[in-house]
């Protein structure tokens, strides 16, 4: 592996805790879940626009949307976490994100059920995600934070891209 | 990207010079005793080395020298143009590339061996291939006139801001002999008013030298144009200026402008390109006159805005359309015609004749004719044809592949040429044509052709065919761009090693284009690329399956019919159309695409082709034609080969563009399939 393919394996590989222990992030529902994305990674938040299919490829990336005059690929994260697909609602927001995919910084717009808030999370309260007892994938998860009782799930978003990528590829 | 770097604009300009140089030795390799071209050559080293010793490129100005020096002899009749100086200055040329790109590298093994070509091919004539450091030293000239000449002069306020050192001029002055140099003081304003970086200084020089009256013209060449000179000769002699001076003094516009910070941010656009032949004073001048340089960056910048606009556009001309509002619609109709003629310009800007690409190729046919002790011809045709700069970028390398596989392995020695009743000079014809919304480029020699049996060996041998599996001879020649694939029973310095084609197909299929080979054993081969005119918009077909639209590029379709309701029940076993006595196989895109829709009464089929293979795609509406700004996909959806990219509509929904090639590749596949099924 290349050093530079190393170094954005760490931008986007664990979560960016600040000299304080925090971090600012966008929590989002996804099937009655929580998640958060790091705030930093956010470019915009998007009303349901209409969506493209694009035959042959992968479900978890299976359309394409118009994002300001860029043709941006429409993932669902859902699908990556075993999660049924639904219809969207009223509340659905697409959130776009930049993200580094082979050292390219690419678009990638998700598909949430409900975008909450921009809130800070601490490093105190967070756990890794337990090797058993779980429905998913351990390695899609940075970390799990606890907070009133709940839970907000960090996603990996790097290593769900990278799986569906290889997958795509060996295909 | 810091656009005032003067270091990257040497390069740029380094770089062009080097190019008139090569194109000016090329054309001297067949007319040895053109004068203009002498001078020409001449030229462009003499600004090379000076514009290289302005930016500190050192080792670059004083092995040019050397060259310069040897032409100088040349230019003023001391010394024949020989067969050898040429190609001993054409190799020191390279050198100078690899100088330019890296000055601080270790050249000096490199710098020593090509002095020494360089002398031997002069005939060791006076110190022409000593190593010397200094910049300005000019061939000793056999006179012994030594004349004293008084020079004044002063350089504009500025000059060291243009990066212009005096103390240089008066260097190279001292180099001529001797010397004595007075400042003139009286212009320094009072020290409150003093900026230390303008200039105040002028000089009053008497210079006592056997050198002509051009050489002291020489020191100054590149100031010439804002300083005021002065320079008479004070003993008395009648001295005539040499007369090719005017062709000296003729570099020094084009060589001011990098160190002027307005002239220094660009990249040429569109270059004037003249005929090889013609002198390069021309060509430079012309280019100062006619263009204007900005980085290809903004271009590309500028080219995307366009295509928002452009996209915008036929958004609100459909609201326009169903609105009742007569002013809307006039203005709606104006905007409509002046983004089309925008996007026109901005496409013609994009633009670059193809002889920029050819004339590489004088360079390398030459080299490999040396090496191969082949006698090669190469011609090229329409050099005036314009491609996307981006086309022409991306096919130089593949371009340069097959040039040299047709010389490597189409051409002939010069012995079998003549056995076989051909002429002794096997010929390369480069050729680029426009035809409609593309341009092809093909490489045509007149060798031995694809040897069919050598092909189908290797391929057997290979693995690549089953011993003895029917092919057509098209099929067969395709076999050439098979991963992995080389014929040559010798592995050569120049091809053979079987990695190649198969990049050349791929790249040129990146930049939608297709290959056709023909060849004829004994006649020669042809290999023809044909490649859309540009990346960036592409008229296309807007069609509509299941509920999903797509864009055909227009430029691979036929012809459109609707499938009839026979037609269509007939073909579910076999899926071919009839069409004009020939049998089209066919996809229906709602099977491809599993859109899970039921067909619509009125199919359409829409006939694509890429040159001799056609295929038809079955879709549930022709909706007409758009013009299509294309859009990549991302490297998420790198899996799905069906499409080459991705367009938005003018109701701001996006469609998916066909890979046509894919598409027909499939096709064929499809009827291979039937056939084998019987």
């Amino acid at each position: 592996m290349s050093g530079k393919a190393r170094k954005s394996d760490n931008l986007w590989n664990g979560t960016h805790w600040n000299e304080n222990g925090e971090v600012e992030v966008l929590t989002f529902d996804l099937a009655g879940e929580t998640f958060a994305l790091e705030a930093v990674m956010v470019q915009e938040i998007l009303d349901i626009l209409p969506e493209t299919a694009v035959p042959g490829s992968q479900p978890f990336v299976g359309s394409v949307i118009n994002f300001r005059g860029k043709v941006i690929p429409l993932a669902d994260l859902r699908l990556a976490f075993g999660m049924e697909a639904a219809e969207a609602t009223i509340d659905s927001r697409i959130i776009v994100i930049e993200l580094d995919l082979q050292d390219e910084p690419t678009l990638v717009g998700l598909r949430t059920d409900k975008v909450n808030e921009v809130t800070t999370l601490a490093k105190a309260s967070s756990e890794a995600p337990p090797s058993v007892g779980m429905r998913w994938r351990p390695d899609y998860i940075n970390c799990l934070v606890k907070r009133g009782g709940e839970f907000i799930i960090l996603p990996n978003l790097q290593a769900i891209f990278s799986a569906r990528r290889n997958k795509a590829l060996s295909a | 990207m810091n656009s005032l770097d003067p270091i990257a604009v040497f390069r740029t300009e380094a770089a062009e010079c080097l190019e008139q140089i090569e194109a000016g030795l090329l054309d001297l390799t067949h007319q040895l005793d053109d004068k203009a071209l002498i001078d020409a050559v001449f030229r462009g080293l003499h600004t090379l080395k000076g514009s290289g010793s302005m930016f500190g490129f050192d080792a670059l100005a004083g092995f040019t020298h050397h060259c310069e020096t040897a032409f100088d002899r040349v230019r003023k009749g001391q010394a024949p143009a020989t067969a050898e100086l040429v190609a001993a200055v054409l190799d020191a040329q390279d050198h100078m590339r690899a100088l330019v790109d890296d000055p601080n590298g270790n050249h000096e093994a490199t710098s020593q061996r090509l002095l020494a070509q360089l002398h031997a091919a002069v005939g060791g004539a006076g110190d022409a291939a000593k190593p010397v450091q200094a910049v300005a030293v000019t061939a000793p000239v056999v006179t012994d006139k030594r004349k004293t000449w008084r020079i004044r002069f002063s350089l504009p306020q500025n000059a060291m801001i243009n990066g212009t050192n005096p103390l240089g001029l008066l260097d190279e002055l001292r180099d001529l002999g001797e010397c004595r140099i007075l400042a003139n003081t009286s212009a320094i304003p009072p020290l409150s008013a003093l900026v230390p970086t303008e200039l105040h200084l002028s000089w009053d020089v008497t210079v006592t030298t056997e050198q002509p009256r051009s050489a002291i013209d020489d020191v100054f060449i590149f100031v010439m144009d804002d300083m005021q000179l002065d320079v008479e000769e004070i003993d008395g002699h009648a001295v005539a200026a040499t007369p090719d001076e005017p062709a000296v003094s003729a570099a020094p516009q084009a060589v001011v402008a990098p160190a002027a910070p307005a002239a220094a941010e660009i990249v040429p656009v569109k270059r004037e390109v003249a005929a090889p032949a013609a002198p390069v004073a021309d060509q430079r001048q012309a280019k100062a006159a006619e263009s204007v340089r900005v980085p290809a960056l903004r271009l590309d910048e500028l080219m995307d805005r366009v295509g928002e606009l452009v996209i915008a556009q036929s958004r609100l001309s459909q609201l326009a359309s169903a609105s009742a509002d007569i002013g809307l619609r006039s203005v709606s109709e104006e905007i409509e015609r002046l983004s089309g003629e925008l996007r026109d310009t901005m496409m013609v800007l994009r633009m670059v004749p193809v002889a920029s690409l050819f004339n590489r190729f004088r360079r390398l046919v030459h080299d490999l004719a040396r090496e191969t002790g082949k006698v090669i011809e190469l011609v090229t045709e329409g050099e005036t044809t314009e491609v996307d700069k981006t086309v022409i970028e991306r096919l130089a390398d593949p371009l340069v592949h097959l040039v040299r596989n047709s010389i490597d392995h189409g051409l002939e020695p010069p012995e079998e040429r003549l056995a076989a009743g051909k002429a002794e000079a096997g010929t390369i014809i480069l050729s680029a044509r426009q035809s409609g919304g593309e341009v092809i480029i093909s490489i045509k020699d007149d060798g031995r052709g694809i040897n069919r049996g050598r092909v189908r060996a290797k391929a057997e041998s290979s693995g690549l065919i089953q011993p003895g599996q029917q092919l057509s001879d098209a099929e067969l020649l395709q076999l050439i761009f098979a991963p992995g694939f080389s014929t040559a029973a010798q592995i050569t310095n120049l091809s053979g090693r079987g990695v190649g084609m198969d990049v050349v197909k791929q790249t040129v299929e990146t930049l939608r284009g297709t290959i056709d080979i023909v060849s004829l054993p004994g006649q020669g081969s042809d290999v023809s690329l044909r490649i859309p005119l540009t990346l960036a918009i592409i008229d296309g077909l807007l069609v509509r399956v299941g509920a999903g639209r797509y864009v055909i590029p227009l430029s691979a379709v036929e012809e459109c019919l609707e499938l009839s309701l026979e037609e269509d029940l007939r073909s579910r076993g076999r899926s071919f159309i009839s069409l004009r006595d020939s049998l089209v196989p066919f996809l229906r895109l709602r099977d491809v695409f599993r859109t899970g829709t039921k067909p619509d009464v009125h199919q359409k089929v829409v006939v694509i082709s890429t040159g001799t293979e056609r295929v038809g795609l079955v879709v549930d509406q022709i909706i007409g034609d758009h013009q299509t700004v294309i859009k990549s996909m991302s490297k998420l959806h790198n899996d799905v080969a069906h499409f080459s990219g991705a367009t938005i509509l003018g109701d701001g929904s996006v469609a998916l563009i066909l890979d046509v090639v894919h598409l027909v590749a499939a096709g064929q596949q499809q009827e291979a399939h039937l056939r084998a099924a019987g």
